[in-house]
């Protein structure tokens, strides 16, 4: 049987779409559940923080720099910093760590 | 209503201008992306319309594979949800900050590029979503996303390796941006972070729970930390009128 690519190109952008636009459509009201909302509300943050690490040290060549990046962004978006400063400065202390280890 | 063009215009470009650290950092990703999408045997054009049309990083990389190994296309549908069942959690949440007086269209049409850093940029914002925001926010990372796809797979292999490494940190350097304020003004959401990075870290190297793919320990992780943390610290009922509305 062959496959086409185009044909699992459509379905996976089909299939992502679904995921996000059926709880999008189909909850139009404000959930008074006070655990669903609490739920909810923590929902971005847990998710965020369990994808960053430890991915962001298996991310780079080094783990090493991977974790001063990780501690790096968490002191400068501690003291104010906004996304593209913290995004960058991660960047560069990766590239400049990884020239020194090997 | 009277719908006001200058401050829809506003809105708008600020969604641009806090879209461009997202787009440079799609970029970056969507280049490693792409070199992965080169040995699954995708052309150029492909990568493009794969990236446009879906958006989604662990769900691409998952469906890349899928393409790789000739699987069938019911697998290619398994595969999307796990790597991608995370957006389906953020569309609920973000379900909660819809004005409900807003046109249905809207929702359509958010629904369609509800990533990981523009839910993070839309919550970082208070009251209401702002649609038009939001379309001014998907301009540019929809642009860095497919185009950086689509350069990985035709010049990948010309990239020293230093650099790609150093890129690939940027989407979480964006990540931490996103969670650290609200953690430094809330005391639960720092508890509930720390623990997150303990627990996910714990995933990764336990026997068993290690072996599952990365999409699925994160949605096990999220559903049982903000389950317990929404247990143990229910939000209080906030007065949620306030806030920016949009004609």
């Amino acid at each position: 049987m062959s496959h086409n690519t185009f044909l699992y190109i459509l379905i996976m952008a089909f299939t992502t779409y679904l995921i996000r636009v059926l709880p999008l459509t189909l909850i139009r009201k404000k959930i008074r559940n006070r655990f669903l909302r609490s739920f909810l509300y923590y929902v971005p943050y847990v998710t965020l923080a369990v994808m960053t690490f430890p991915a962001i040290m298996d991310a780079t060549s080094s783990p090493i720099a991977g974790a001063a990046a990780l501690i790096l962004g968490i002191v400068m978006a501690w003291c104010g910093a906004g996304l593209f400063p913290v995004a960058v400065a991660c960047c560069v202390v990766v590239f400049v760590l990884e020239l020194f280890i090997k | 209503m009277t719908s006001d063009n200058k401050n829809s215009q506003h809105l708008f470009l600020a969604g641009v201008r806090d879209g461009l650290p997202i787009a440079l950092g799609y970029f970056a990703v969507s280049f490693a992306l792409g070199i992965m999408a080169k040995q699954a045997g995708l052309s150029p054009f492909q990568g493009f319309l794969a990236s446009l049309l879906t958006n989604a990083s662990a769900g691409e990389y998952a469906g890349f594979m899928v393409i790789m190994e000739k699987a069938g296309y019911m697998t290619m549908v398994i595969m999307t949800v796990v790597a991608s069942a995370r957006y389906f959690l953020m569309a609920c949440a973000l379900s909660q900050r819809f004005d409900p007086k807003m046109p249905f269209v809207h929702r359509l049409l958010i629904g369609f590029n509800l990533t990981d850093e523009i839910f993070g940029a839309q919550i970082a914002r208070p009251g209401y979503v702002a649609p038009r925001y939001t379309y001014g926010l998907f301009v540019l990372p929809l642009m860095g996303w497919s185009t950086g796809t689509m350069l990985g797979i035709i010049m990948g292999n010309l990239l020293p390796a230093g650099i790609v490494s150093a890129l690939s940190v940027a989407l979480y350097g964006m990540f931490i941006a996103i969670i650290v304020p609200p953690a430094k003004q809330n005391r639960v959401v720092l508890f509930g972070v720390t623990a997150s990075f303990i627990m996910s870290f714990l995933f990764s190297r336990l026997p068993v729970v290690s072996g599952m793919s990365s999409g699925t320990r994160t949605i096990i992780l999220t559903i049982l930390i903000a389950g317990v943390l929404a247990a143990l610290f229910p939000v209080k009922e906030e007065s949620e009128e306030e806030g920016e509305h949009e004609s």
